[in-house]
């Protein structure tokens, strides 16, 4: 019996493969091992322990063979260096961190393995989360599959890359102002940041905390919906965990809307589409594939409304005060006494601290620092900190005010397509600006996702956001599902893969 | 209003970076191309708006759990030691800070 090559399986189907015993884990596992090695120059991967992947991928068949039925059992994953993991080595991207060992497994990790997945390594991504390119790690920048000479996006563009190259079937990464929807939209894969609280931060190494989240990235929502609903729920040791049921997603976004039909089965669903996430700054390539996309929801018997988010563009300072300034706390923890680097050459105890994060720390970790130490320092706390945690207030409130007249809202996930490495320079505010689309939703905690809508320039993917009501990941699931089910934007591989 | 390369001096003191000169002249001119994106929040009335600290709350109460008041963390001493940059009989190694 014929069946696609092991890499072009997602999730579900290799679920489906292994549980039919057409394919052992052992076997998917050697193979995506050996895809890992001959790709190596995409810079994907941070760590990649291939004894550790294999004898868990016959701990899986183990468990198959005994009887065991679980859509993720056996199926292999990998995860952003953010995630503390007690076996390997975890280094967010930094050199900070370089050889540390946790002494525990991120809560999202541990809950992964105990549905059975079988983890290949750690991934890379920008210097703690801070960076839309992947640019920033320490290491290595990782490349885009569909372009090499082009970023990832990020900061979890190991993650994207990995998924986008056939490495692995899904990935988790982390978004704290965009950065599972903005790598996804970069590399062509489907991405899910649920609502803040809905999986855990224990062991997610913090960047900025009122805002970190973790999420899936993917080949479909479906694939989403499996691993979301394996690596959420309730953790008490997570102080801002939602108190909520676990969610089977993956069952719940198979269930039709009332009044919906097989050719429209998004009948009677509201779209709001902000008219500020259409500004004249916005790549026409970009315009033209997220129009295309809304289109095809509205033949699928959604409809459309214009609404609008009149505080767009004011989202972007309000969001780098506040994550500098979580991030500046979060970070003062790395001071070369209880774990990562310690400077070999110093004076005293503050000569110690300060070498050892000059030399730890990249450029743009330090700039973050420097924003966030200023503004919660003594005198200018009232006029940044506070006034942008007052204008978050505001701008969870236009998202309530939107959902007055519609069940979610679509538009894009950036201004343009994935750019070329380097081509940034030395300008941190022109990539902070290029993170507009995705800040409103992470200021204000609600989920959002990210599914390919096409290509743009160069032939670069586009990618189309899709943002929720606070827990109405299902209905972002549901929505991509349909869109997925209509049309094969989420099936392209890049050249060369 | 822009800072000075002594604002720049005094912040890294306050987060413990030591700044080479070309650092900090980068900086200086890096932070003040940032805080003039910034500026426009100033100019926005927010007076009887309340700050949104953490997102959910604008969903509902959010409250601090308490949980039970046992021992639910033991001992790991050495996993918890194993990457420390200088441990010596189960502690922390730091420099003289008294003489």
């Amino acid at each position: 019996m014929s069946q696609p090559a092991p890499e072009r399986m997602g999730v579900a189907e290799l679920g489906r493969a292994l549980a039919s015993r057409r394919l052992s884990s052992v076997e998917l596992t050697k193979h995506l091992l050996a895809r890992i090695t001959a790709h190596h120059e995409l810079g994907c991967f941070l760590h990649v322990d291939e004894a550790a992947a294999l004898q868990a991928a016959a701990a899986a068949d183990a468990r198959r063979a005994r009887g065991e039925i679980s859509a993720l059992l056996g199926v292999p994953v990998a995860h952003k260096d953010i995630f503390v993991t007690a076996d390997a080595p975890t280094t967010a991207g930094s050199r900070m961190l370089a050889g540390y060992r946790s002494p525990f497994d991120a809560t999202v990790v541990a809950r992964l393995r105990d549905a059975g997945m079988v983890s290949l390594g750690k991934l890379n991504c920008d210097e703690f989360a801070m960076g839309s390119a992947n640019e920033n790690s320490a290491y290595f920048a990782a490349r885009n599959p569909w372009d090499r000479s082009r970023v990832p996006g990020g900061s979890s563009g190991g993650s994207a890359a990995a998924v986008s190259a056939r490495l692995v079937p899904a990935a988790t990464g982390t978004d704290t102002g965009g950065s599972i929807r903005q790598p996804a939209s970069f590399s062509g894969v489907s991405g899910i940041k649920p609502t803040y609280g809905v999986c855990s931060r224990y062991g997610m190494i913090a960047f900025a905390s009122s805002l970190d989240q973790a999420g899936v990235l993917a080949r479909s929502a479906e694939d989403c919906a499996l691993l979301l609903g394996a690596m959420s729920g309730f953790d008490a040791r997570d102080a801002t965990s939602a108190e909520r049921p676990p969610q089977d997603y993956a069952a719940s976004m198979q269930a039709a809307r009332p009044g919906a039909s097989a050719t429209r089965p998004l009948s009677g669903l509201r779209i709001g589409v902000p008219r500020e996430f259409f500004p004249p700054t916005l790549g026409h390539d970009v315009q033209g594939a997220v129009r295309a996309a809304l289109a095809e929801l509205e033949k699928l018997g959604a409809t459309l409304v214009d609404v609008s988010l009149p505080r767009t563009e004011l989202s972007i300072p309000v969001y780098y005060i506040i994550a500098p300034a979580e991030a500046s706390s979060n970070l003062s923890r790395f001071d070369g006494v209880r774990y990562g680097h310690r400077a070999k050459d110093f004076t005293d105890l503050l000569d110690m601290y300060r070498k050892t994060r000059a030399e730890g720390f990249g450029a743009e970790v330090k700039r973050r620092i420097m924003i966030g130490t200023y503004v919660l320092s003594h005198g200018y706390y009232d006029a940044y900190y506070l006034q942008a945690q007052k204008l978050r207030r505001m701008i969870a409130d236009d998202f309530q005010r939107c959902f007055r007249d519609c069940d979610m809202l679509a538009g894009p996930v950036a201004p343009s397509v994935a750019w070329r490495l380097g081509e940034q320079g030395d300008d941190p505010v022109k990539a902070y600006l290029a993170d507009i689309f995705t800040l409103p939703a992470s200021l204000a905690g609600l989920p959002g996702m990210s599914v390919p809508a096409g290509r743009g320039e160069h032939g670069m993917p586009v990618g189309l956001q899709l943002i929720g009501n606070y827990f109405d990941e299902t209905r972002l699931l549901h929505t991509a599902h349909a869109l997925q089910q209509a049309t094969d934007w989420h099936l392209a591989v890049p050249p060369g893969v | 209003m822009a800072l000075t390369s002594q604002d720049v001096s005094r912040i890294a003191h306050l987060a413990r970076l030591e700044l080479k000169p070309d650092e900090e002249r980068a900086m200086l001119a890096q932070l003040n191309g940032f805080f003039g994106i910034v500026e426009r929040m100033g100019a926005v009335d927010t007076r009887g708006v309340e700050p949104l600290y953490t997102p959910l709350s604008a969903l509902q109460v959010v409250q601090l759990r308490l949980r039970d008041d046992v021992v639910t963390e033991h001992d790991q001493r050495e996993l918890n030691q194993r990457s420390a940059p200088q441990v010596q009989d189960g502690l922390f190694l730091v420099p003289r800070v008294i003489e």
